[in-house]
């Protein structure tokens, strides 16, 4: 019956198909390209209709890490209420002054220290970042006097197997630090990852940054270098992770430092930011 | 049938575990079973991923050439495990920050793929499915037995409650810092192995060689 083939165009394609025999090419094929589009279709579905509320843990996340660092977080709170008290600002690295050259509220430091464009290539680079963009965001809270009451600056820097990012909270002096934490880093758990153990991330409030010259004395190792007072500046490593705790090390003094907020915190102190 | 599907679903478990019969699966047992809650997350992700990809695969199964069927299997397993990845970071955003690279790494879990090339492509959509549970399962109880070893002595804890308060936090128990390594899984997990074994003689391999004896050397 040569109609019954034609019926509808259809399922003449799906009987020759069918008819096909299973591996030869333009089967293959067929199958592998259908499928694939199935497949990124349902992905790339997923993806697009999950990304806002990935968004808003994101966000979520850093600020409730933000709130940490600067003490003003207790179980349960509205975190963007909370968030409210802060006052986002952009830093020039290079200057050492406040920038309006990007919106505080949008600007993603992770994402511009990729871009060619808005970071550089460090030549000297202890933290091991690579790149460094050419704006920081801070985060400043003030008291109801509108005096600076805490400065919350971002820092970040290679550990052991990952970049750790995280938070220093320094108080208004711009010297002696509030408190320092990770949100996000891959350390080993129960080694490494203690860098989030309340115990240790206790010895940070009250260390001094700066000492009287105005260099980094901070640190993080066995023993205060010869010249450094360990009461001020010494924070202990923690005990078998000796690589994480360097990198801590490393990423604190570079951030401190010349290269980092060392530019700022001056300015800011001299009211010149 | 019901007590057929039963089985389909115990057997995996303790008879023909992907782990420690098939020692299958090993490279994440490793890397995520230093938590309790990791694990467990980790396990559902796996038994949910294993028995959707055994579901879709046997559906396609008459239809999926040979030539490219390892393909085919790892487009479809891919594809999951992008979802429950997407799912966690929407949902779980805690969890899948902890779980990071190890999600992805699913694709590469041979248990999934072993079943899907050994079982789906062979039979029908609902036993697949069940025997994709059933492994998936089997896998879990793995996961979480090495998974309560090193946290427990690792760090003192499960699902991190403390339990024995660690001397860093002005307890008594100081942690055994190598479970929480990588390579005390392999430990954990041989002796498991050996453990299941002993209960289970007929797990215990042929040898595939024999030793020759004096005079058949001759």
């Amino acid at each position: 019956m040569p109609n019954a083939e034609n019926t509808t165009a259809s399922t003449g394609l799906w009987a020759r198909f069918n008819a096909m025999p299973l591996d030869s090419a333009p089967r293959t094929i067929t199958v592998a390209v259908v499928l694939c589009l199935i497949c990124s279709m349902i992905v790339s579905g997923a993806a697009v209709m999950l990304k806002p509320q990935q968004e808003i843990n994101k966000t979520l996340d850093k600020k409730t890490n933000i709130l940490k660092v600067a003490g003003l977080y207790e179980d349960g709170i509205d975190v963007a209420k909370a968030f409210g008290a802060f006052e986002p600002r952009l830093v020039d690295i290079a200057t050492g002054k406040f920038s309006n050259a990007e919106d505080a509220a949008t600007y993603d430091q992770r994402a511009a220290a990729k871009d060619p464009a808005r970071s550089v290539v460090l030549a000297n680079d202890p933290a091991s970042i690579k790149r460094q963009a050419n704006l920081a965001s801070v985060y400043l809270l003030r008291d109801d006097a509108g005096k600076i009451e805490r400065i919350i600056l971002p820092v970040h820097g290679y550990g052991l197997w990952s970049t750790l990012y995280g938070f220093i909270a320094l108080n208004a002096d711009g010297n002696e630090v509030y408190g320092l934490r990770f949100y996000s880093h891959g350390e080993t758990p129960g080694l490494g990852a203690e860098v989030d153990n309340p115990k240790w991330m206790a010895q940070w409030p009250g260390k001094l940054v700066y000492g009287e010259n105005g260099a980094v004395n901070i640190g993080v190792g066995k023993a205060a270098p010869a010249g450094i007072d360990g009461s001020k500046h010494h924070i202990d490593a923690i005990a078998g992770a000796t690589l994480t705790s360097r990198g801590v090390d490393n990423l604190v003094k570079f951030w401190m430092g010349e290269q980092g907020f060392k530019l700022f915190l001056d300015n800011l102190k001299k009211g010149e930011a | 049938m019901a007590g057929k599907d039963f089985s389909m679903l115990k057997d995996p478990m303790v008879d023909n575990n992907p782990i420690t019969l098939q020692v299958l699966g090993i490279c994440s047992a490793l890397a995520v079973t230093s938590s309790l809650k990791v694990a467990l997350v980790m396990a559902i992700a796996v038994t949910f991923v294993t028995a959707f990809s055994n579901f879709f695969i046997s559906i396609l199964r008459n239809q999926i050439p040979s030539s490219i069927r390892i393909i085919v299997q790892m487009v479809i397993i891919a594809s999951l495990v992008i979802l429950v990845d997407q799912i966690l970071k929407a949902y779980l955003y805690e969890i899948s920050k902890t779980l990071s690279v190890f999600v992805g790494l699913i694709i590469t879990n041979c248990i999934v793929m072993g079943r899907a090339e050994a079982y789906a492509m062979k039979n029908p959509p609902i036993p697949s499915f069940l025997d994709g549970i059933g492994n998936g399962l089997g896998y879990s109880l793995i996961l979480l037995l090495v998974g309560v070893v090193r946290e427990l002595f690792g760090s003192g804890s499960l699902f991190g409650v403390q339990i024995p308060e660690t001397v860093n936090n002005g307890g008594w128990y100081v942690p055994n810092g190598l479970l929480l390594l990588p390579p005390s899984a392999f430990f954990v997990i041989g002796l498991l192995i050996w453990g299941f074994r002993t209960w289970k003689p007929a797990q215990v391999e042929k040898r595939e060689y024999k030793i020759m004896s004096e005079e058949g050397a001759h």
